[in-house]
């Protein structure tokens, strides 16, 4: 019976306040709290509260059939928790339907695995506990920031107990193997591994409203038929996107919304199809085969590397100076100073630094909040500073 | 194409932007098969022989066509000269004027304009008069020195003018603008057949300001030319001293370059970063005005003034400088920032410049922002990460502003300036008979 395993990340970053030299030492509030409840209050009521409730009317009109997964990052749920509980219950309505996995991540959406071990686990832990007292759900399947993978990372979230997780399908891990079955990582015993299709799940996140593109328009019986073809018994196709794509990322005019509505209508017209989540997928199949991946990948660009966040100079001295930080933000026992540090963490702060494809101006830029990356490293870096001086002073506090 | 151009003076000799981008736009489009007759000032005091060696050496790669070995049949040289006595210089201002012509040797100084305005004019007609004896499509004049001459030859010739806009009176001097000057501007656009302007921003000016209509105004960006690059990069790595960090203000000292908010953001910088050297370089009405309030802020032992730089010393200060700030209040275009980008410098330009409109991997603020400045100066000097990262960009973004793309360009607004002439040679023609002669 061939699944189909739809899984939406749902993320908005902190967005950091412009911030002076002139005011490390000063100023120990590092958030653009009026963009960041306005971009929240905007993407909940373009996207997040009619994607939520047409997902909810679908999952009752289907039954069992259709199901899905979330993962919320701890920083967007922050930002429900705080500015915006509707939404964070229009969530937990979903997850009472019995139909919906929510993932663990760690908390502040970070490149932590990369840096510190120890800090990786923490944050996982904490996701972990956030998803158990916000949706009753035990983490079976973690995802990591951007989809980040590699084998020693599969081991480590092995021994964190988890059942499934998740990777792109790119084929510099495959290579002439199929993204449509479920794998075993490398030095793994138990832990299974789903990868992402790129090319159907990038048809409905980026191409759905491109005129030039030769499936355009895109159906939602067209992409079913696309999905059909895929007919082997044991088949699972990976479609993970952002959440934002629906009516953010393509506006309600693109017919985003008719498409996501008449989707799990279309697919289910073969019978033998069924929508399932992670982790029950990985339940229910065995692995078709083993998947070696030494080095690094993510879902990001063409390269699927990490580069767009660690790709230049000024992104790894940041990273590194952050992460050096660590011994003195803990070693002031500050919750406060701890929780700004984890807020430093997500990655979205490293991707604004991307210096890739700023010439040309392109993707990366529209997802910038800076005039330039130069601006986004030097006002992180700023505000780094203040918070080594917070650290090394035990001035954490919020003023 | 055959060229009358009235320009001024290469590098080394002159620092200002209108040398540096006569060269390399003479170099470019001779090396894309067009003929230019060079008309410039010249005091002919036969003590600059670098000058025509640079002359040939950008106009030919024949050493016979440069006149080394005359037992050679002559070859037509694609870059001819023709300097015309005279005490004039870009940015020549009344004050300065006058000191140059009281030094000039008595009889030549009888010769001179009266006063700068006066010069302008008689250089216009003597060098405008250059069209009687020579044959050439279309007449080329940077900057409004250069307007009465190419008129002049234009009520000869009937050829079509372009004038290139490198800089506007308004740029210069804000708003205590030369009523004669802007006077000269002012019939410069109204006249010309083209314009050429350096920057998106002086278009607007030019067509807000003088009430111009656009169609007749071109942009074409400036460029530092690949050759340049060569010859300025083997001088890079001289000895470049690390340790105490130094910033570099580079430019005349005059109302237009910001100098003042250069030294009011220095003043911010030291109280973060004490060790840091500021240098400003270049000459202007606004000099002594700075040394003084450099000496009120207590800044002295931080703080040099080079004076006027030329050549050599040009090179051997961005070699050794760690940034590059122009905080120009109002810059049509603004080239020395391409040029520190060429010594791997990073650079901070103001918005208010035309440069910023085709520069990504510089800081951008805005001029009157001395805080703003002042915490860019600082995370550069603090953080090799970054300065490294822009100096990567920039060398990428370098190779792809050349001359040879302007050029181009520049070619394209003759024939059509070329196209709208013959179209109407009989209206045209009308006020090629002067009263004057």
């Amino acid at each position: 019976m061939p699944s189909v395993c739809l899984y939406f990340q749902v993320h908005q970053p902190c967005r950091l306040r412009s911030y002076s030299v002139f005011d490390a030492g000063n100023v120990h509030d590092y958030e653009d709290s009026g963009e960041n409840g306005r971009i929240l209050d905007r993407v909940a009521e373009k996207c997040y509260l009619p994607a939520n409730a047409l997902l909810l009317n679908l999952i009752r009109i289907h039954g069992g059939k259709f199901q899905v997964a979330f993962s919320l990052s701890g920083v967007v749920l922050d930002q429900f928790e705080k500015r915006r509980p509707d939404v964070l219950e229009s969530f937990q309505r979903l997850s009472e339907t019995g139909c919906v996995e929510f993932l663990n991540e760690t908390d502040a959406h970070s490149l932590a695995f990369l840096f510190s071990p120890g800090e990786f686990r923490e944050q996982v832990v904490l996701h972990r506990e956030r998803i158990r007292r916000l949706f009753g759900q035990n983490g079976r399947t973690f995802r990591n920031s951007e989809l980040i993978y590699s084998n020693d990372l599969a081991k480590e979230v092995e021994k964190m107990g988890y059942e499934v997780i998740l990777a792109e399908g790119t084929e510099k891990i495959l290579g002439k193997q199929s993204p449509n079955q479920i794998y075993s990582p490398a030095g793994c015993g138990n832990l299974k591994l789903l990868l992402r299709n790129y090319r159907l799940s990038d048809d409905v996140a980026f191409r759905f409203s491109d005129r030039g593109w030769a499936g355009y328009p895109l159906t939602a019986a067209k992409f079913a038929g696309w999905l059909h073809r895929i007919r082997r018994e044991t088949a699972v196709i990976n479609l993970f996107m952002d959440y934002e794509t629906f009516g953010e990322h393509q506006w309600p005019e693109t017919g985003i919304f008719g498409f996501l509505e008449a989707l799990p209508g279309e697919v289910l017209r073969r019978d033998d199809f069924r929508f399932r989540t992670p982790a029950g997928v990985a339940a229910a199949q065995e692995p078709a085969g083993r998947i070696e991946c030494p080095d690094l990948t993510s879902w990001a660009d063409a390269e699927r590397d990490t580069t767009a966040w660690l790709g230049n100079e000024m992104q790894q001295d940041a990273a590194r100076t952050l992460y050096n930080l660590e011994a003195s933000v803990r070693g002031q026992e500050d919750e406060e100073l701890l929780r700004k540090w984890r807020m430093l963490q997500t990655s979205d702060h490293f991707y604004y630094m991307c210096t890739k494809w700023f010439s040309d101006g392109d993707v990366h830029r529209y997802f910038n909040p800076y005039e330039s990356p130069y601006e986004a490293y030097i006002n992180y870096m700023n505000i780094i500073d203040d918070l080594s001086k917070s650290a090394r002073m035990g001035i954490g506090e919020s003023p | 194409m055959h060229i009358l151009m009235f320009g001024w003076e290469f590098p080394p000799w002159m620092s200002g932007g209108l040398g540096t981008a006569c060269f390399g736009i003479t170099k470019a489009l001779t090396g894309q098969g067009h003929r230019i007759t060079f008309v410039l000032p010249s005091l002919g005091e036969g003590e600059r022989p670098a000058f025509l060696d640079l002359v040939t050496a950008a106009g030919t790669s024949d050493p016979a066509a440069a006149g080394d070995n005359p037992s050679l049949p002559p070859k037509r040289h694609p870059l001819t000269l023709h300097p015309v006595r005279s005490p004039l210089s870009p940015y020549l201002d009344e004050v300065r004027y006058c000191l140059v012509r009281g030094q000039a040797p008595q009889e030549a100084a009888e010769c001179y304009g009266r006063d700068l305005i006066a010069e302008v004019a008689r250089y216009g007609l003597a060098g405008g008069a250059m069209a009687r004896d020579l044959s050439f499509d279309v007449i080329h004049a940077h900057d409004w020195m250069a307007i009465p001459a190419a008129l002049h030859a234009r009520r000869i010739s009937g050829k079509p003018v372009v004038l290139h806009v490198h800089s506007l009176e308004h740029d210069r001097s804000g708003d205590n603008v030369n009523a004669e000057i802007d006077r000269i501007e002012r019939e410069g656009l109204d006249q010309a057949d083209r314009i050429i302007a350096v920057s998106h921003r002086t278009r607007r000016m030019i067509e807000e300001r003088y009430g111009i209509s656009p169609e007749r105004i071109s942009v074409v960006y400036n460029a530092v030319s690949q050759e340049e690059a060569k010859r300025m990069y083997q001088a890079e790595r001289r000895g470049k001293t690390r340790g105490q960090k130094m910033v570099l203000f580079l430019g005349r000292i005059t109302f237009q370059k910001g100098p003042d908010y250069f030294i009011e953001a220095a003043a911010r910088v030291l109280e973060v970063l004490p060790e840091v050297r500021f240098v400003m370089a270049g000459t202007g009405d606004m000099v002594e005005r700075m040394i003084a309030r450099v000496a009120e802020l207590g800044m002295n032992d931080r703080f040099h003034f080079t004076g006027f730089l030329q050549g050599e010393e040009i090179e051997r200060i961005f070699s050794l400088s760690d940034l590059y700030v122009m905080p120009s209040v109002s810059e049509p275009f603004g080239i020395s920032p391409l040029e520190a980008m060429l010594y791997d410098v990073p650079v901070i330009i103001s918005r208010q410049s035309g440069v910023a409109e085709i520069l990504n991997h510089a800081l951008k603020v805005d001029f009157w922002d001395i805080r703003q400045i002042a915490g860019k100066i600082i995370a550069v000097l603090k953080h090799p990460a970054l300065a490294g990262e822009m100096a990567r960009g920039a060398r990428e973004e370098l190779r792809k502003i050349r001359w040879e793309n302007a050029a181009g360009k520049i070619a394209e607004v003759y024939q059509s300036a070329v196209a709208a002439r013959s179209r109407c040679p009989r209206a045209k023609m009308a006020e090629v008979v002067p009263e004057e002669f």
